[in-house]
């Protein structure tokens, strides 16, 4: 019988499409009116990290190197206080099989899907892990979808999606690319349905829990080469799961306190589902168009609970801007001779302001780089920004206005990261899964507490203020 | 002629602009949604007919054929000077840090 294929027919049945497509049953950890069992579904929906440190190694993923960046930490040291300015290492991701860190994930999909005899995976997504999933899936020997938004409604393409795209069909995979538009994900049902695919989602428990294995080395590395532990981690932050899978395998090395610091590119302003907006940003992740909504909503993802939630763990969340991340993906080449992605590059950013506020003895590991080329490297980006009407110039960051300039430092001094008050964000959050409620159990409290890494104070007192009782 | 069996690329229409969803912003509310996908030509064709291609996974998907061996045209973009000026600050800057 051929089911309905129409907007509103295959949405409304999402739930049931999800379930075969990634085989987890998400209602059973779901408790009191908004709680669930977080851990619990990642340790029933995950492998133990040292299979998964295996499966990963079986399939040429991960072991990175660690590079120190002398010369940018000198550069550092130049504007800093005397006596203050990091160490700075680089977790030099890039060098993974199809050069970023989501290896890691995919690696964990595809074994997923090729174990539970899955015939092929689909992920929809424009970034590094269509080509991680692409290649992963070759290695696996499953077939593999890609479907992207890629284009705005006058067929101009991004370049770097464009780039994506022919990644994902040299590793074999059938790429599916739209216009912009949310409704993507009708697509992507419609596929996971007419396929019986797996759904490669960003999202999963064992996703997520990939990229323990990269937090978990790059502590390993950071003592192998200097004897001591990294005392800030700089993760870039998009939908969550790099910061939260890293925060995690630190976690499972060390228990001292390491600080994680998320970082994004401030694209304040610009609508992620605009047509006249989509070509008028210069990054398509690591920006706070995503980074700010999965923070404070995590369930927005292509699963009902993402495993992804980053304010569990993380202690700061900085922003940078556009000009501020090409200046230093430009001077990674010019003063360490390593080329790489500008969107891996947001972190490195944030970590060469960073480094500045600490003293010269500490460590601060950016923990991943990406690969680039035509249509990535942060000259075609810039060309592109400059053909779409953006001007380009140097000057204070602080005049950048996302979507009509972008400011180039005039002065190593003046990149500086800008500070996101996590308090705020923990309001949003708590705010966000109570919308619907007028009075929530003791145990949903605990659960509000947990996502937002805060008290039970700090949340009562949320839930005064939005007229939300609870059971003592 | 395109020959059953060529390497194309196809355009069709998934929601029409009525067809969208509310929750998106009034310019991508006015334009459709549109996809592109790539496969192997299931009949000979001309260009811009409505016809059925078979994808590299082996489905089959209908749309209006625009492309015989589609090819990648993007690059490194115009040559964008200010990056040199990044390359002189940057290393001048270190130098004289190394002086001091």
């Amino acid at each position: 019988m051929n089911k309905p294929s129409d907007y509103q027919s295959v949405l409304s049945r999402k739930n049931e499409i999800m379930k075969t497509a990634i085989q987890i049953d998400y209602d059973r950890y779901n408790y009191g009116k908004i709680g669930f069992n977080y851990e619990q579904m990642l340790e029933e929906n995950s492998y133990p990290f040292e299979l998964t440190k295996a499966i990963q190694i079986d399939h040429g993923v991960g072991k990175t190197p660690l590079k120190e960046l002398k010369n940018l930490t000198a550069l550092a040291r130049t504007c800093a206080k005397p006596g203050k300015g990091a160490r700075i290492f680089i977790k030099d991701e890039a060098l993974n099989d199809s050069g970023s860190f989501k290896a890691r994930r995919a690696s964990m999909a595809c074994y997923q899907a090729k174990k539970l005899g899955f015939k092929g995976v689909i992920a929809a997504t424009s970034g590094n892990y269509g080509a991680a999933v692409a290649s992963q899936a070759a290695k696996y020997g499953i077939k593999c979808i890609i479907v992207q938004e890629c284009y705005d409604s006058k067929g101009v393409g991004q370049p770097e999606i464009i780039e994506k795209a022919r990644a994902c069909e040299a590793y074999g995979a059938e790429v599916i690319q739209t216009t912009v538009g949310p409704e993507l994900f009708y697509v992507f049902l419609k596929l996971l349905e007419e396929t019986g695919y797996f759904n490669a989602s960003l999202y999963s428990p064992f996703g997520v829990t990939g990229i323990e294995t990269l937090g978990y080395e790059l502590v390993e590395d950071t003592l192998k080469l200097t004897g001591k532990y990294p005392d800030k981690v700089v993760v870039t932050n998009a939908g969550g799961g790099n910061l939260t899978g890293t925060a995690r395998g630190i976690k499972r090395i060390t228990k001292r306190p390491i600080e994680i610091i998320g970082a994004s590119v401030n694209l304040k302003g610009l609508h992620m589902a605009s047509d006249t907006d989509f070509n008028r940003k210069s990054f398509t992740t690591g920006h706070t168009g995503f980074g700010i909504p999965f923070v404070t909503y995590p369930d927005r993802s292509d699963v009902p609970r993402s495993a992804a939630r980053p304010l569990r763990y993380m202690d700061r969340y900085v922003t940078v801007r556009q000009g501020e991340v090409f200046f230093i993906t430009e001077t990674l080449v010019a003063l360490e001779g390593i080329e790489r992605g500008p969107a891996g590059n947001i972190s490195l950013a944030a970590a060469f302001s960073l480094a500045q506020e600490m003293d010269e003895n500490q460590i601060i590991v950016v923990q991943e780089t990406e690969y680039t080329g035509a249509g990535k490297h942060h000259q075609a980006q810039l060309s592109f920004a400059r053909k779409n009407g953006i001007d380009i110039r140097f000057g204070h960051p602080s005049e950048e206005i996302p979507g009509v300039n972008i400011i180039l430092p005039s002065d190593i001094s003046l990149i500086k990261t800008e500070e996101l008050e996590l308090d705020k964000l923990r309001v949003s959050l708590i705010k966000n899964l109570v919308k619907n409620e007028t009075s929530l159990f003791k145990s949903d409290l605990e659960f509000l507490v947990e996502e937002t890494n805060s008290s039970v104070e700090f949340v009562k007192n949320v839930l005064k203020a939005n007229h939300i009782q609870w059971e003592e | 002629m395109i020959k059953k069996g060529s390497w194309v690329q196809i355009h069709k229409v998934v929601l029409k602009p009525e067809e969208r969803t509310a929750q998106i912003p009034e310019e991508t509310k006015k334009v459709p949604l549109e996809m592109w996908v790539k496969g192997f030509l299931c009949e000979d064709s001309l260009l811009h007919d409505f016809v059925e291609i078979t994808t590299l996974t082996g489905r089959t998907e209908s749309g209006t054929l625009i492309a015989v061996n589609p090819s990648y045209h993007h690059d490194y973009g115009d040559f964008v000077p200010e990056l040199l000026q990044i390359d002189k600050l940057v290393k001048t800057a270190l130098q004289e840090g190394k002086n001091e």
